[in-house]
């Protein structure tokens, strides 16, 4: 599991990377209520907006951690929102996609570098 | 942190339990405690929240003649409401308007009910507004009446919930005699000793409930107690909105401001009959002028589906003709899906109107409804 300064985690399982938020930003946003997710078959960018997760407070963006297609998303957060806070890293995953570049994989943090950069903020 | 932040005098408190805190209106707050704000606005509908909102501006008016109906009639030139009329222990919601009608700031005034002080009114005034409410009560009031600012001696807080007036009741059997909008001057009991306090059954949840004002010593000892009693959960800022706006509640800066008047924002209610005629204080003709021509108002939107429409979001009709905006908008835990406040051009504020938010980019079918989204469960007497 690679993860980016936004506090998204990408999983590369074969061909196909899941997506979503880590422990870290599901216990920032606090409960939460709604995640507005993309469609099957659209293109995103690195660093472009992937998805909105709404708590009870406020909006935010998730942003794809690299480009790719999105082929899969996580319909049962449209019931359940509260599963991002309850399995961020697990049952709480907002998207499959295509990698179109897997050294851009390399960039981004391991486990470690990402725990580090998290107790550093 | 900012170290220009002011903090309230159950600071420290917030930061043991664990909260969350947050620059609002010029002071360090809680925003949420560990339990959350889903958790915390739930529990306050079910049992009893306390809020610390000693961050509110709390002002005494007395009248150099020394009776009440000089400071009243003083405070009615500002304020749309009745004043002069307050029986001691009575409590109004009302407004401090300017010249066009619109909102200062929005505000409870009370008349004290304790003898030998029943000539003094009582205000309580939105920490973000509070410094200038204080200029404008100084530059406005006749030289007659003295302004006394409480900030630096007394907390506030808030117990609010089916439960707070049982607990609050349990340190003096009268305080459950009072009813919603009264007010009085309590001995509390503590297992420590006794307090004075003012207490009002009042709130900003929706809830019954109470408001309790003290000396910051006492409030901490009151606290420390109330915290140790079943069914009791502090409650920060996160929830405090969530709970007023399901319970319809005005929040200044949001709902109203200084282009908004009572009339637009629904608060007829607060604006007594001998009070309408377009004069004796600021503003006045706008608010006749308003009760006449009917052009927008504030109403209650319900989004379908689950995505919340925050404030600032476009409201159009079904040809797609922006009809207004939101002006509070959020997730309400009680009704289990988005909920919202905004102006609405008239005729379309109508209750069942279809509408459609503008979120996203994307139009998201809505329908007015007439507030509250949660009942309101005041205490109005047997």
């Amino acid at each position: 599991m690679k993860y980016t300064e936004s506090h998204e985690w990408i999983k590369l399982d074969g061909d196909v990377a899941t997506v979503g938020i880590s422990d870290y930003a599901a216990k920032a946003l606090g409960d939460v209520v709604f995640v507005e997710l993309p469609a099957v078959g659209d293109d995103v960018d690195a660093g472009g907006e992937l998805a909105v997760v709404e708590s009870v407070k406020a909006a935010s963006e998730v942003y794809a951690p690299i480009a790719g297609e999105v082929t899969e998303i996580n319909e049962a957060l449209e019931g359940a929102p509260e599963t991002v806070n309850a399995a961020p890293t697990g049952d709480g995953w907002f998207v499959k996609m295509t990698v179109t570049d897997k050294s851009a994989l390399d960039a981004l943090m391991d486990d470690a570098a990402y725990t580090e950069y998290c107790a550093g903020l | 942190m900012a170290n220009d932040l002011k903090q309230t005098a159950l600071h420290d408190l917030h930061v043991d339990l664990g909260a969350k805190m947050v620059p609002f209106a010029g002071y360090n707050m809680p925003v949420q405690y560990p339990m959350g704000v889903l958790k915390e606005h739930l529990h306050t509908r079910e049992s009893a929240g306390l809020f610390d909102v000693g961050h509110m501006g709390q002002v005494f008016l007395t009248a150099e003649d020394g009776t009440f109906e000089t400071a009243a009639r003083a405070l009615e030139a500002l304020v749309p409401a009745a004043i002069a009329d307050l029986e001691p222990g009575q409590q109004r919601y009302t407004q401090f308007t300017n010249d066009e009608g619109g909102i200062l700031d929005d505000l409870m005034v009370s008349r004290i009910n304790l003898p030998g002080h029943e000539h003094m009114l009582y205000l309580v005034v939105n920490a973000g507004c509070k410094d200038a409410d204080y200029a404008h009560l100084n530059a406005n009031l006749p030289d007659d009446i003295t302004v006394s600012v409480k900030d630096d001696t007394l907390s506030l807080v808030a117990l609010q919930g089916p439960k707070a007036v049982e607990i609050v009741a349990s340190l003096n059997p009268a305080i459950a005699d009072l009813v919603f909008m009264t007010h009085g001057e309590f001995e509390l009991t503590l297992p420590d000793g006794t307090m004075y306090a003012h207490v009002s059954r009042s709130g900003y949840t929706g809830e019954d409930g109470v408001e309790i004002s003290a000396p910051h010593a006492d409030m901490k000892r009151l606290v420390g107690h109330l915290l140790t009693q079943d069914g009791v959960a502090p409650i920060g800022l996160g929830a405090r909105d969530s709970l007023r706006l399901e319970a319809g509640l005005c929040l200044y800066g949001n709902d109203i401001d200084t282009t908004t008047s009572p009339i637009e924002a629904g608060l007829i209610w607060s604006v007594q009959k001998q009070r309408r005629s377009g004069e004796g204080y600021k503003g006045a003709e706008r608010i006749a002028n308003d009760l006449k021509t009917k052009t927008r108002r504030l109403v209650g939107i319900k989004p379908e589906g689950r995505a919340p429409a925050r404030a600032h979001t476009d409201i159009q009709d079904m040809d797609g003709n922006t009809i207004g905006e939101v002006t509070s908008g959020g997730f309400g835990p009680s009704v289990g899906g988005p909920v919202a406040m905004g102006y609405v051009d008239v005729p379309h504020n109508k209750t069942g109107t279809t509408v459609q938010l503008i979120v996203r980019g994307k139009a998201l079918p809505a329908t007015v409804i007439k507030l509250p989204f949660v009942p309101h469960n005041y205490f109005r007497g047997e």
